[in-house]
């Protein structure tokens, strides 16, 4: 009796460990500022709860994942990914599907989850000018940006094609919810680029990352740029002159995919239903300026009034903001691109 | 008559046996080029030639025919690498000559400060030329406050700061060969050459110089191909206007699915360079340079 009861318990426990050994995730995202909030929102909070064990890495993003899927030896189980760049590789087959009866995003802002990809955070694509040469009362709309008579000075600019056509047409008159509809024709991306190619002499700079706008402000290169709003707190938390607003910003999403026959596939599934749960996200705007994906968040008391005012989702900020359309990037981004770097190369 | 036979195929066999013996000998280094330099090159040449669907295409040549920006690239990364070794032979062979004529002691100096920033990495000395050289930068600050101009100018996020930053880096690799050139002139030459008459500056072009030649075309050549892939320098120091072959790469890679859009474009840079090679070598005499000083 006492034996089999040992030998139940034996057993047990081996199972237990069994189970337990077999739940882990290596996760992979962009490093930085932007991980280190991650990790102590999301990963290492879910990690004591669950019992996951997670494992960090840093990638170069989705040629990573593509290389891997290829090659057939899959080592990243979640990764950390652009909306777009996310939509296009699960388009390619590189993504597992989301199961949402596991995650749940019935709380969830509409259009910020995907068959491949589920929200991780809400970043815009802002305009910021240096405070120094124009005061609080900066460029209030991109019309305002393109303006070089009311807002003399140097601009800084995206390099890529991405977030860099939508500013461009509202300059040009259009209504923020007619952009993708104008610019779904080679026409209507020839009348955007027209527009950049106008103000060209005015950009002094074509950046190409995020710690670069962000240093452009922080020195004074440049009077006015477009970038990523965390980036820009960020740089105004180390002293920069630098300010934005939300208008007529474009509201993007980060979010988190398990790439194509990733080794723990189902634990991968179970942890990104921990870290979409709103206990977690409204963690995250405790250490960067992105908002949580996931409305609840909002109502759970920890995130104040005044941090919600400056987060992108923040629903007055939202309104303001036009939703960046993955539908648009996976039809029509190569052709852009490369009529964008022949303005560009002019 | 027969031993005279064998005699000679004994000596032929001789001669095979050591042919075989120095090929055995160079073998490791003839399979490691075949490994790491030929058979990349041929992968990258074959996947060129496929397709985003996984077929034989010429999709990636046609797309470069198509949209102006290609060429224009090109035309760049050949303009910036002609203009970066124009500026580095300019800037290099005086300096090569001026360290040859010095004591041995300040020649050391010379070349001690020629060689230290090669020590640095590139990217170390790329950022710190960006803090140097733009609008609130440590020369535009300096120049105004001594009164050289009023305004901030541009001097970087352009060009002239992609060309500041790649003629520093490359320097040393003109000023090397050349100054090695330079050293191994025997100076009983000069002395024989204003013994018979000749002006100083006489002397140097047509005895001097003639015998720098085969280091200059060295340097320059090393310079040139060296520069063709340069990647850090321009995409920081050009403000995202001077793009580079390598950096159009870059962005193929992540814009498009399949390795070949830019794999194509290794190719096209590869058969461009070797046709100026060739060109070159119409012209001048390659061999002079491999081998070596004289």
């Amino acid at each position: 009796m006492k034996l089999k009861m040992m030998l139940t318990v034996t057993v047990a426990m081996a199972a237990f460990a069994a189970v337990a050994q077999d739940k882990q995730v290596t996760i992979a995202s962009w490093g930085g500022s932007y991980q280190e909030s991650q990790s102590k929102a999301l990963f290492e909070p879910a990690e004591a709860k669950t019992g996951i064990k997670v494992t960090q890495e840093t990638y170069g993003g989705m040629s990573d994942v593509r290389l891997q899927v290829q090659t057939g030896k899959v080592t990243l189980d979640i990764v950390a990914s652009g909306s777009g760049s996310a939509a296009r590789a699960g388009a390619e087959g590189l993504l597992e599907e989301l199961d949402y009866n596991v995650i749940d995003v019935s709380t969830f802002y509409p259009h910020l989850y995907t068959k491949y990809c589920v929200g991780g955070d809400v970043f815009s694509t802002v305009y910021a000018w240096n405070t120094n040469t124009y005061g609080d009362n900066g460029p209030q709309s991109w019309a305002d940006f393109w303006d070089t008579d009311k807002f003399p000075g140097k601009r800084a600019y995206r390099g890529k094609v991405a977030g860099a056509l939508e500013p461009a047409l509202m300059a040009d008159g259009v209504a923020p919810e007619d952009v993708y509809k104008v610019l779904d024709s080679e026409e209507g991306i020839k009348r955007a680029i027209d527009k950049i190619r106008q103000l060209k002499p005015h950009i002094d700079v074509f950046w190409t990352s995020g710690a670069q706008h962000a240093q452009l402000m922080k020195d004074g290169e440049v009077d006015m740029t477009t970038g990523w709003n965390g980036r820009f707190d960020n740089a105004a938390k180390d002293g920069a002159k630098v300010k934005y607003s939300f208008n007529q910003a474009l509201l993007d999403y980060d979010c988190f995919a398990i790439p194509k026959g990733a080794p723990n596939k189902d634990t991968a599934m179970a942890f990104l239903a921990e870290i979409s749960k709103p206990e977690y996200q409204d963690d995250l705007p405790k250490y960067i300026t992105y908002g949580p994906t996931n409305k609840a968040a909002y109502e759970t008391g920890e995130i104040d009034a005044a941090t919600a005012a400056g987060l992108p989702s923040s629903p007055a900020n939202a309104a303001m903001q036009l939703p960046v359309s993955l539908d648009w990037y996976a039809k029509w981004e190569t052709k852009a691109a490369e009529m964008y770097q022949e303005m560009l190369t002019e | 008559m027969t031993a005279a036979r064998t005699n000679e195929a004994g000596l032929r066999a001789d001669e095979r046996l050591e042919r075989l013996k120095l090929f055995g000998l160079s073998s490791p280094a003839i399979l490691l080029i075949l490994v790491v330099l030929v058979l990349p090159v041929g992968w990258l040449f074959y996947v060129s030639f496929v397709g985003a669907d996984g077929q034989f295409s010429l999709e990636n040549y046609e797309r470069m025919i198509a949209s102006k920006s290609y060429a224009r690239i090109f035309m760049t990364t050949f303009k910036v690498s002609f203009l970066t070794t124009a500026l580095c032979v300019l800037i290099g062979y005086p300096l090569a000559y001026f360290m040859s004529q010095m004591p041995e002691r300040i020649a050391n100096l010379c070349m001690i400060t020629v060689l230290l920033p090669f020590w640095t990495s590139l990217l170390v000395r790329t950022y710190a030329w960006l803090v140097l050289l733009q609008k609130r930068g440590l020369v535009n600050d300096w120049a105004i406050s001594l009164g050289l101009w009023d305004e901030p100018i541009k001097i970087v996020h352009n060009l002239n700061g992609t060309l500041i930053g790649m003629v520093h880096i490359m320097l040393p690799f003109l000023i090397l060969p050349v100054y090695g050139s330079m050293k191994a002139i025997d100076r009983d030459f000069m002395k024989a050459a204003s013994n018979l008459g000749a002006t100083p500056r006489h002397a140097f072009w047509s005895v001097f110089f003639p015998l720098t030649t085969p280091g200059l075309f060295a340097g320059a050549l090393m310079v040139f191909i060296l520069c063709l892939g340069f990647f850090v320098t321009p995409a920081v120091l050009g403000g995202g206007k001077v793009i580079m072959v390598s950096m159009k790469i870059v962005s193929n890679i992540e814009l498009f699915v399949n390795w070949g859009a830019a794999s194509a474009l290794g190719v096209v840079l590869l058969v461009l360079t070797f046709l100026i090679l060739w060109i070159a070598s119409r012209f001048l005499k390659l061999e002079s340079i491999t081998a070596g000083g004289h």
